[in-house]
């Protein structure tokens, strides 16, 4: 990005294709809707639709830790593990609990397709750790009896 | 002494992320005031007076960034609110944004309105998803009271104001990867200069603030930068929310005006260390700001006196560590955030950042080598001002300053195998 190519004065800003690549982000989450994952054929077809390389979708994509290019569990849940969550002690227990409630480690899913459990840093929930994140909701300070609760009712959804 | 809430004064209200609550309770006067009585001009010049400072963790006079935006009407101009709260420890963008969203949408348009910019983008982190729907219901309801959309208020001042979901990555925190991601890349910082008000998004000017920065302004607006000069101290003016976390009894947000004493925070109003113990080491301004020890609970918590004392005020998180906790653990992990953090665009962060894991966990798992402490002295030399953004300097921050301060922490781990 050279400095003496200065911004454009006249042109219409965003173009229609700044505008159009603008839109990646959205398109990957509506995507990945429909298989909880990016498949490389739903890759494919949002560089089609938004008339972009292969190469460009799947580079942004890898880029961030909410898509996900592995299929995951319908249910990923992700406990926070950061500094104040690790020094409000509780954080790891919550993960252990998990891991002996659900049968798996870290970065595994449970083998009816259900839950996937992730560790994860800073939810900027700092203030009410243990702090679990399932999907799109927050769940905040969290107790054994909380997550049964709440892994039983997606269990049954 | 409780001082009167300014930024959080409608947080606790019952449905206080309504546009009803806020016209209630005196919102969007501020803005009838900024285009009735006032030119933009005249606007930037209030908050130069004001001396307030970014809140986002680089403390830039907002004033001044507002007065390096182009003044000349051709050129298309944009503002973004920085959405992308990540920062460990900070924990303050997400209640505001939560609770009152209305709060920072009034400083947008002000500042759009000061800036001469008819677009304004929010990027909220992909992970704050409440946020997201609090955001675009709080936009709709603006449209449909005639706070956004054309001819605001009947000024004839248009400002159209739309969300971008980011999707979980740290570093879009820093502006221009932030800038970057909302044209629907991946988040790599962008050398600077240029600056993003000289070249920004879609290589336009862009003025780039945080959320608790714009929700000053409508304040500043309605009752003057005399008014809001006059809290804080001189170089620090205004209030801010602390966020306090770690070994305390109440964690939470703290709205104190700068230059309130770290004791009083922590004590007065983070109701102290559990359990009765002694502080240990207290991180003041989120992960990337460097450790202080007990010895500097009396620092004022202003930018020129946490500078002097060789750290820095961030983004205000106050994380709290106490008597028994293993600095070389903490520091562990916090390395481990910044080394999975890196975007891996330059070397000096992408390499050094998992080196000072290594090393770090070397020491913690009783492997370590009399030589690691110069190692990991090194190691920061390697990546303090060779790194493309800031985050190299954030990530080297935590070690350095735990080194300085627990030197013989590390020497004991080194020795006996163990924590002290």
């Amino acid at each position: 990005m050279a400095f003496a190519e200065s911004r454009d004065q006249s042109a219409r800003s965003p173009t229609e294709a700044q505008a159009r690549r603008s839109m990646l982000l959205t398109a990957l989450y509506i995507a990945q809707q429909q298989h909880g994952y990016l498949s490389d054929e739903a890759l494919r077809r949002v560089a089609e639709r938004l008339n972009l390389s292969l190469t460009e979708v799947y580079s942004t994509a890898s880029f961030y830790t909410l898509f996900h290019m592995q299929p995951v569990g319908r249910y990923v849940l992700q406990v926070c593990e950061g500094l104040s969550c690790h020094l409000a002690d509780g954080a790891e227990r919550l993960v252990d609990y998990i891991e002996r409630k659900l049968g798996i480690r870290v970065g595994e899913t449970t083998p009816d397709g259900l839950f996937t459990l992730q560790t994860v840093q800073c939810l900027a929930s700092c203030g009410t750790s243990p702090t679990l994140r399932v999907n799109d909701e927050l769940y905040e300070n969290m107790t054994p009896e909380k997550v049964d609760r709440l892994l039983d009712q997606l269990a049954m959804r | 002494m409780m001082a009167e809430k300014i930024l959080l004064r409608n947080v606790e209200i019952p449905n206080s992320e309504r546009i009803d609550v806020y016209l209630q309770r005196g919102g969007y006067l501020a803005l009838h005031k900024a285009l009735r009585e006032h030119t933009p001009g005249e606007l930037i010049a209030m908050v130069k007076r004001s001396g307030l400072r970014g809140r986002g963790g680089a403390a830039f006079p907002a004033g001044l960034k507002w007065g390096f935006m182009p003044q000349d009407s051709q050129v298309t101009r944009y503002v973004c609110v920085n959405t992308d709260e990540g920062e460990p420890g900070t924990f303050k963008d997400r209640l505001l944004v939560e609770r009152d969203p209305h709060s920072i949408i009034e400083g947008v348009i002000i500042a759009a309105y000061a800036v001469g910019a008819h677009r304004a983008y929010v990027y909220i982190r992909g992970e704050f998803f409440t946020g997201v729907k609090r955001w675009m219901k709080a936009i709709d309801d603006a449209y449909a009271r005639g706070f956004l959309g054309r001819d605001i208020l009947g000024s004839g001042f248009d400002l159209d104001l739309t969300v971008h979901r980011g999707a979980g990555a740290y570093i879009c925190g820093e502006e221009t990867a932030m800038l970057e991601s909302l044209e629907g890349k991946r988040g790599e910082p962008r050398l600077k200069p240029p600056y993003p008000a000289q070249i920004g998004l879609y290589r336009q000017p862009t003025l780039v603030h945080n959320v608790e920065t714009l929700a000053n302004v409508p304040h500043i607006v309605l009752r003057g930068p005399e008014w809001y000069a006059q809290i804080g101290t001189p170089e620090s003016t205004g209030p801010k929310i602390f966020c306090v976390s770690g070994h305390v009894n109440k964690p939470g947000n703290y709205e104190l005006p700068l230059g309130t004493p770290l004791r009083e925070i922590i004590y007065d109003h983070a109701g102290g260390v559990r359990n009765g113990k002694r502080v240990k080491a207290v991180i003041p301004g989120g992960a990337s700001t460097p450790m202080l020890t007990a010895d500097h609970l009396d620092i004022p918590m202003s930018f020129e006196a946490l500078a002097a004392a060789g750290s820095m005020l961030g983004t205000g998180g106050i994380i709290v560590m106490d008597e028994d906790t293993c600095i070389v653990n903490a520091t562990l992990r916090l390395a481990q955030f910044f080394a999975h953090e890196s975007c891996g665009k330059c070397t000096p962060c992408r390499v050094g950042t998992q080196q000072l894991v290594s090393t770090l966990q070397c020491i913690e798992d009783g492997r370590g080598q009399a030589e690691d402490i110069d190692r990991l002295t090194s190691l920061c030399a390697g990546i303090i001002g060779h790194t493309f953004c800031p985050m190299g300097d954030a990530a080297v921050n935590p070690v350095l300053s735990s080194l300085k301060h627990f030197r013989e922490e590390y020497e004991y781990h080194i020795r006996q195998r163990r924590c002290l």
